[in-house]
């Protein structure tokens, strides 16, 4: 098999602040693959954004990468000087944030904007890279694409700005890139239709693509692959329907149970209880064991590590250990 | 049958927006909009951004001075004059746990402001045991009253804005769009706070949501908006599984499904463009631009609400049944 694309290993980010140090993501590992979809499921806080700027070396102030390494094509970019990562930036691996609102500049027209990508990772020309941004407006469906070039980002709609976005960061063919809630601000038709672009796109140029949302439909719809985060860990992963359909960490079923179907019994929603971790003070044992049902005594104290469930799925829940013990107990005495 | 609880009959509400120097042009954000909610009913309002639905609740509440249409609430009008008595029975919880808490009020005065305004106690005594069983009612304990807003999360922020819509006992919530800015696993326990909460006092709410998922959910009918117009309304199952307008249909099958295989399988209706600016609605049928059944009468004249099936009814030249 080939070396995977991207390979993220046992990466930790913290911000240090005056009430004490948050440690946004501790210790994930994961790997991805050329033309492949690996979705980042979690709440608000559990690092999942801050693993994608951690990727793209993004992270605000006073953010920063302790721990781990990210291997790109085998460099490890955390180690890369600043003038080396940008050139990766934009052109190798690049992100559509979550809001088109305020990620467009809003005092340059949207063709500038185009083109000082293009012209700062290629080697076109000025004409060039106006012919390269047309193309690329075409591509994400946008209407009246000459038009566009000389309009402010004002002028555009929600949907628009987002296929700008897009078009920005896939105009220079990118290996990765990473979608951050790209369609949260988006309405339902509006995010069909940038959901079935992206997909396109995916198939059209071979593109590897990190989906984060806390949108389960939207996860259903695109990954291959999903991790679900939480308090900064790998709680669970696997491919898609391993995750739906065999869920095995608490907080997973959690989630899946707290979505209302659409069927015509209307029952009971199962939330889960509590609140979301605080990340200032973490537990000594598994992060989610307040809020789960299942919690013994060990799942205060220690923290689970990753098991097999099979070949496709991994999930870190003392749960799973125990009931693997039994169920392996029982084969001996059979 | 006995009265409605609330009945708006041909709605409207216009803002004037400049549009140049002494140049108005009027935004139509709500244009002629009727519907009837009766006692301890929930009736869900959908729409996408943009479509009215806020307006719509705000406008019931007389947050706005509708510019026409009538709002009868117990077969009572209100008008500028008695709205101060309706308040006490018409609450709302908004979208934004954030920005709808004072952040310098605690949440004891937060629950408790309303019970002053509308001199709901006798004692200090009194005005404290109602806060107190308020907050336990929405979940919260009565710790939490000298606690201020910022010391709380989303979700719990949300119960102290159901609180104190609560503490004037009303009959009826306006409910915009209450869970849209919560976590999923947060969102579940509101839902089933809102829930409760009906059963209980009998509340008949008006929920405003985008997500299709929660509304159906909550609601025993809905009503689907676009451009200041309602468009279809059906009993909740009807809207999901037999929606008539083109519109609704392409709503419902825009909505991501948290199935894979469902996901893989379905078949999608993408709607080309977006939906028009609502200073320049088009003529006739408002969506006709995006409908992949347009005929000639669509720009000439505007579809009315018909009732095609019992208790469902459809604003469409031509309608299709779904297959």
């Amino acid at each position: 098999m080939s070396q995977p694309l991207l390979q993220v290993k046992n990466l930790h980010t913290m911000f240090p602040t005056e009430s004490g140090e948050v440690r946004a993501v501790n210790g994930i590992n994961f790997s991805l693959e050329r033309g492949k979809v690996l979705g980042i499921v979690g709440e608000s806080g559990s690092g999942k954004s801050v693993t994608a700027y951690s990727i793209l070396r993004i992270l605000d102030n006073p953010g920063r990468i302790t721990q781990g390494e990210i291997l790109f094509e085998e460099t490890d970019i955390t180690k890369l000087p600043r003038n080396q990562m940008r050139q990766i930036r934009g052109s190798k691996i690049s992100i559509i944030f979550q809001d088109p609102m305020t990620s467009l500049n809003p005092v340059y027209t949207v063709g500038n904007q185009l083109m000082e990508a293009i012209r700062l990772h290629t080697s076109r020309n000025r004409q060039q890279a106006q012919e390269r941004a047309l193309e690329m407006l075409e591509l994400v469906g946008v209407n009246e694409p000459k038009k566009r070039l000389k309009q402010y980002p004002y002028q555009l709609s929600g949907g628009m700005r987002q296929r700008v976005m897009i078009a920005m960061a896939l105009a220079c063919e990118p290996d990765i890139l990473i979608a951050d809630e790209p369609t949260t601000a988006l309405d339902v038709t509006i995010q069909a239709q940038i959901l079935e672009l992206m997909q396109e796109l995916k198939n059209k140029l071979g593109m590897a693509i990190i989906m984060i949302t806390h949108d389960l439909g939207v996860i259903a719809e695109m990954c291959d692959e999903i991790i679900v985060m939480y308090a900064g860990r790998v709680c669970e992963r696997g491919t898609a329907d391993e995750i739906f359909y065999n869920p095995r960490h608490e907080y997973t079923k959690g989630l899946l149970r707290s979505i209302p179907k659409m069927t015509t019994t209307k029952e009971r929603l199962t939330p889960i209880g509590g609140s979301p971790v605080d990340l200032l003070n973490m537990p000594k044992g598994c992060a989610f064991a307040a809020r789960c049902d299942r919690a013994m005594k060990i799942c205060l104290t220690e923290q689970p590590e990753e098991i097999e469930i099979n070949p496709d799925h991994r999930a870190a829940c003392w749960v799973n250990v125990k009931e693997g013990a039994l169920a392996q107990g029982g084969q001996n005495n059979g | 049958m006995a009265e409605h609880l609330l009945e708006v009959k041909g709605l409207k509400q216009h803002f004037p927006i400049k549009t140049g120097f002494m140049k108005k042009t009027m935004l139509k954000a709500v244009d002629g909009v009727s519907f009837t909610i009766d006692r301890g009913e929930t009736l869900g309002l959908v729409g996408e951004s943009g479509c009215g639905k806020t307006t719509v609740g705000r406008s019931l509440l007389r947050l706005y001075k509708p510019t026409a249409g009538s709002i009868k609430y117990h077969g009572q009008e209100i008008d500028d004059q008695n709205i101060q008595g309706f308040r006490k029975q018409m609450q709302v919880v908004f979208q934004d746990p954030y920005s709808s808490l004072n952040p310098r009020m605690t949440v004891g005065d937060i629950v408790g402001e309303p019970l002053d305004i509308h001199k709901l106690y006798k004692t200090e005594k009194e005005r404290e045991q109602k806060v107190v069983s308020l907050l336990e009612l929405v979940g919260l304990n009565s710790d939490h009253k000298r606690r201020y807003a910022h010391e709380f999360s989303g979700g719990q922020r949300q119960r102290i804005g159901i609180a104190r819509a609560l503490a004037v006992d009303p009959e009826f919530i306006v409910c915009d769009e209450p869970v849209s800015a919560l976590d999923v696993s947060i969102q579940a326990q509101i839902i089933n706070t809102f829930d409760e909460l009906q059963q209980k006092l009998g509340l008949a709410y008006l929920f405003i949501a985008h997500d299709l998922h929660v509304v159906h959910h909550m609601s025993r009918r809905i009503a689907v908006m676009y451009l200041g117009k309602i468009v279809e309304t059906a009993v909740a199952d009807d809207i999901i599984n037999l929606p008539m307008h083109p519109y609704t249909q392409s709503l419902i099958s825009a909505i991501p499904i948290p199935d894979p295989k469902q996901a893989r399988e379905r078949h999608r209706i993408v709607l080309q463009g977006e939906v028009p600016s609502p200073l320049n609605v088009p003529s006739g049928c408002a969506f006709r631009n995006r409908c992949r059944w347009r005929q000639d009468i669509c720009a000439e004249q505007t579809p009315e609400l018909r009732e095609l099936a019992p208790g469902h009814e459809v604003a469409c030249w031509n309608p299709q049944m779904p297959k």
